[in-house]
């Protein structure tokens, strides 16, 4: 008999339920995305929109994957990092959710989770990943057990660097079209390159002085939007492609992938592919399903940790906010 | 550039590649950074002709300031290489691991002294990985790469430096990563004193809870 996990993903400002099979088959990746009208992600504001989207998230993930509750062998949530409220909604229903259909529950990493579901949908097994979105900016590559960190932002993410930019230049994001493709757009019409500090420490990066410097030259209102937002495109994205590139020499893996909410931008994408083919190394890119928070990761994670003995009992399933990636025992990984 | 005789390309890095080569008689390495395909190239040319031109003024510095670095025979801005002499000896990378427990706490003091005497004389190396440095048969260590570096006295850029040290030994030497940065600490102490170690490591403290560096110690007991 087939064997299924549920997932659920409440890290940041999206609600997500997927239903994958213990053979890797994605049955339902449901999202429901929280838009805030002004500024950023207001962290009980999100919360609120999860508590509310929780129950029909679930039931369309239900339909969707054409089986019952009862089916379930495991569910898995996303433990952390992200934000205090959102983490512990998506937790409480995955705690009443388990208790109530007596299975077990995995804690599961977000970002162990964006690798793992690029690995399953690219096919790649051992590649240098580039993880960006609107919370993380990580490199990093699997060694003896665990995902270690060769780089990673000193202070804010580039997909954080990208939104704000955004909102600061009074641009709306909508369903479907969010912030950075927002960006992406108009960066295609960009001309003009306007030098931007460039901050790249060993392998980590810094964006906000770039962010900084991007929105002062924006509020002084000599340059053109696009050519603003081609600039900072082009200047944030050599930073992780250089950084990238790094990690790529040092470990001298064979495959690169691309993944998180970022991955989408066809820009960073076409930079990305020629430092791979530099190396003779195979990129590949996380399909756009996946690449946004999405609950089929946290289940497909859940599917491996629970496969190898992993469970978290109720009484060690409170969120960790800063639970860093290179803590993580991955034994499904060789 | 004289004559070069047949250079032979060592290492294929990110940022530069490296190529073995006589040079007068001599062994050298020649340090090329080549345009990147990737970046733009205004942006491409204006990073590498930077960088070509800060890391000998660095490596400079560093010597003065008592840090063993590569002689620079040769800048040519032009072709963003640089032409300097070539060290006979092994990365840090690749003994750290390999050798007695003693031996690694003495490596590491040593090269704690060294990024001391650096920060000392206001110079941050700005890449500090065990990739950088090379011991030669004297038991001599040359650091070298400063192409990321530049010339401040910053608390802020010397806790970056030191906490990219830190980095680097946990993804590579992730095995004795806490004894070798102690003793890195402890040998940088040794140059600047307790007083002003203890203002860096407090500050490499703000810079990982700045990120998102800081693991739940408590919740993971």
């Amino acid at each position: 008999m087939e064997k299924y996990c549920l997932g659920i993903e409440s890290t940041a400002d999206d609600f997500s339920v997927g239903i994958v099979t213990f053979k890797g088959k994605v049955l339902a990746n449901i999202i429901s995305a929280y838009m805030s009208e002004e500024g950023g992600i207001h962290p009980r504001e999100a919360a609120r929109h999860h508590a509310i989207a929780a129950n029909k998230t679930i039931r369309e993930a239900f339909e969707k994957a054409q089986i019952k509750p009862q089916d379930l062998t495991v569910i898995a949530f996303s433990q952390g990092p992200g934000l205090g409220p959102c983490l512990r909604t998506g937790a409480t229903v995955a705690r009443a959710l388990a208790s109530y259909l007596d299975v077990p529950l995995v804690g599961v990493n977000h970002c162990v989770a964006h690798i793992e579901i690029g690995k399953l949908a690219t096919k790649v097994k051992d590649p240098i990943t580039l993880y960006v979105s609107g919370g993380n900016t990580i490199v990093s590559a699997f060694d003896s057990g665990r995902y270690r960190i060769f780089g990673e932002t000193l202070d804010i993410a580039l997909g954080n660097c990208l939104d704000v930019f955004a909102r600061e230049a009074g641009l709306r994001q909508r369903e479907g079209m969010p912030f950075g493709a927002v960006v992406e757009k108009l960066a295609s019409k960009g001309k003009k390159l306007v030098l931007l500090p460039y901050t790249v420490k060993g392998m980590d990066m810094s964006f906000s002085g770039l962010l900084t410097a991007v929105v002062n030259l924006l509020k002084r209102g000599e340059y053109r939007l696009e050519d603003l937002c081609y600039s900072l495109q082009e200047t944030a994205f050599s930073m992780v492609t250089e950084v990238t590139e790094r990690a790529l020499a040092h470990t001298e893996k064979k495959e690169v992938l691309l993944t998180g909410g970022v991955a989408a931008n066809r820009r960073l994408q076409s930079m990305i592919e020629a430092i791979a083919e530099e190396h003779d190394a195979k990129f590949q890119v996380v399909p756009k399903q996946f690449a946004l928070d999405n609950g089929a990761m946290i289940a497909w994670t859940g599917v491996l940790a629970y496969k190898h003995g992993i469970v978290t009992p109720i009484e060690k399933s409170f969120v960790k906010l800063r639970w860093r990636l290179d803590r993580v025992e991955v034994p499904w990984v060789k | 550039m004289g004559e070069m005789k047949t250079p032979v390309l060592i290492k294929k890095g990110a940022e530069a590649s490296l190529y073995l080569a006589k040079w007068h008689g001599r062994k050298v390495i020649m340090k090329k950074r080549l345009p990147k395909k990737y970046r733009l190239s205004r942006l491409d040319e204006q990073i590498r002709t930077y960088r070509t031109a800060h890391e000998p003024r660095l490596m400079h510095e560093a010597k003065k300031a008592g840090v063993p670095t590569p002689i620079i025979f040769l800048v040519d801005m032009k072709k963003a290489t640089i032409i300097m002499e070539f060290v006979d000896g092994k990365q840090v990378k690749q003994l750290l691991d390999e050798v007695s427990e003693s031996q690694r706490r003495q490596l590491c003091l040593k090269i704690g002294e060294l990024i001391g005497r650096l920060h000392k004389h206001g110079i941050i190396h700005g890449d500090l990985t065990t990739s950088n440095m090379i011991l030669d048969s004297d038991g001599k260590i040359f650091f070298v790469d400063f192409g990321l570096g530049e010339k401040t006295s910053e608390l802020e850029a010397r806790g970056v430096d030191l906490h990219l040290m830190r980095r680097a030994l946990e993804s590579t030497h992730f095995r004795f990563a806490e004894e070798c940065f102690n003793a890195v600490i402890e040998g940088y102490s040794k140059v600047l004193g307790d007083n002003v170690t203890k203002k860096v490591l407090d500050k490499i403290g703000e810079i990982e809870r700045r990120g998102r560096y800081i693991a739940e110690r408590k919740e993971e007991a």
